[in-house]
């Protein structure tokens, strides 16, 4: 045993461990990899699909999404464009970009860095009426950026569903946002009063009688900071910096 | 042959690394509140502990003393990314829902300390049996502990609905608790409470005896 105990052979010993475990290491990443991608992209179509309330268990997930057009909206001028190829266009890196984005500074409540200009957006037509759509939305809560799904009805003011599908809040407290009881309030509640965006979470339960319940969602119990995020985060996605220009011109028929 | 059967069922019941060692606790606390999460869960942990013991007793004879901990963590660690990147690419969902612990299985104690007390010093056909034997004792006890966490706690097994729950018609009101990670301790308890009396002899001897209160007057 003695001939090991030397510096050099511990050396060497070393090395050739970490070559060898690295070798596998990355071997298993890089083979895995499609197939981690592959789910991945399907857990986004599931996602969008559960937070518009469409999410069907026995239907395959691809079957399902052929209802959903996706399509770019430039948050700019509010306005559908075909600038670049929706399935090519890769929106986190977009909002990384210089030349993509924009730098909100104090407008950017949500704080999400800095804002892409194109934004993928999904729609689900019925009799050639748009019947739902989905936006993408992010925001930062206590401890992670929330990245999720809102899906409002056809008139761009009542909401379908919410849903966040990454997030690295508290479990139990912030990580409540997955609870469904708490997503299921969403439902039916009202996104615009008088031009401003003013859905959000209150602190407390909501008072189904009060004037604004219509407007309200109930906070989460001991994650203050969460409900904050959120409520910044809905409240960004939904003004005049997130969707509002787009939503308008839907509603009355020119985006 | 004999000695291989012994090697592979002893961890189960005699040497229970959970109920005997108090081993890798973390872990049953946080991923039992279902089942199915719960068996993959066990299968990652089994393969880990079977490979890093055949990894580790392969080259045991080449470990330097002053670096064996770090060999074995390495080897460890490679195992578990490994594990993860399968568990993301073959069982998405399940891996969503397991997280960090899968990652958490390089600090799960049963792995280091059977790499260490066993793998060290056994061929690897033994510390590969002895990782298989240490995992599934592991498995027995993180399955009976699921087992009635999701029953009692969410009505349902494997995601079937066992017992029909009060909220959706049914007439179980579930106890809230088991869902939650503590509950598993109060089982955990059961459990080495069961064990212990029907075996006797895992009973640990007291370390020393609590003197009876002296009277005032003899410490006057």
């Amino acid at each position: 045993m003695s001939s090991h105990e030397t510096v050099g052979k511990t050396i060497k010993v070393a090395l050739a461990l970490c070559v060898v475990c690295s070798l596998v290491v990355s071997t298993a990443a890089v083979m895995l990899k499609p197939a981690q991608l592959a789910n991945k992209e399907l857990d986004r179509q599931r996602n969008i699909l559960a937070a518009a309330g469409l999410l069907q268990v026995d239907v395959s997930v691809d079957e399902q999404f052929k209802q959903i057009t996706t399509k770019l909206v430039d948050l700019r001028t509010g306005k559908f464009t075909d600038e670049v190829d929706v399935t090519a266009y890769d929106q986190a890196a977009a909002a990384d970009d210089k030349n993509l984005s924009v730098d909100l500074g104090d407008a950017d409540i949500a704080k999400v860095g800095r804002r892409e200009n194109l934004s993928l957006v999904y729609l689900v037509e019925k009799d050639g009426q748009i019947d739902k759509v989905i936006l993408p939305i992010r925001g930062a809560g206590l401890w992670s950026t929330l990245y999720g799904f809102l899906a409002l009805e056809g008139d761009a003011n009542t909401v379908a569903g919410l849903g966040f599908y990454q997030h690295g809040e508290t479990p139990g407290l912030g990580g409540e946002v997955d609870n469904p009881r708490w997503k299921s309030q969403w439902q039916g509640k009202q996104v615009y009063k008088s031009g401003e965006a003013a859905l959000g979470l209150i602190k407390g339960t909501v008072n189904p009688k009060g004037a604004d319940a219509a407007y309200q969602v109930d906070g989460l119990a001991g994650a203050t900071l969460t409900s904050v995020g959120v409520t910044n985060l809905v409240k960004f996605w939904l003004g005049e910096n997130g969707f509002q220009a787009f939503l308008n011109n839907l509603r009355v028929g020119e985006a | 042959m004999s000695k291989v059967k012994d090697v592979l069922y002893s961890p189960v019941f005699e040497n229970n690394p959970i109920a005997l060692q108090i081993l890798g606790i973390c872990s049953a606390l946080a991923v039992t509140s279902s089942l199915s999460v719960t068996v993959v869960m066990c299968i990652s942990v089994i393969a880990v502990t079977a490979f890093s013991n055949l990894f580790v007793s392969t080259v045991r004879n080449f470990i330097p003393g002053s670096i064996r901990i770090i060999v074995q963590m390495v080897i460890i660690a490679s195992l578990v990314i490994v594990v993860d990147q399968l568990l993301k690419a073959y069982a998405y969902e399940i891996s969503k829902q397991l997280s960090v612990f899968v990652g958490l299985i390089i600090t799960n104690c049963i792995v280091m300390g059977r790499a260490e007390a066993f793998a060290m010093k056994n061929p690897p056909l033994p510390s590969f049996i002895d990782g298989i034997g240490n995992g599934l004792g592991y498995s027995v006890v993180l399955l009976s502990v699921a087992f009635v966490r999701e029953l009692f706690g969410s009505g349902k097994l494997f995601g079937y609905e066992i017992l029909p729950l009060a909220t959706e018609g049914g007439w179980y009101i579930p106890n809230g608790l088991l869902l939650l990670p503590p509950s598993a301790f109060f089982l955990i308890g059961f459990f080495i409470w069961a064990l212990r009396s029907a075996k006797r002899n895992q009973v640990e001897t007291e370390e020393f005896k609590i003197a009876p209160n002296a009277p005032a007057k003899e410490v006057m």
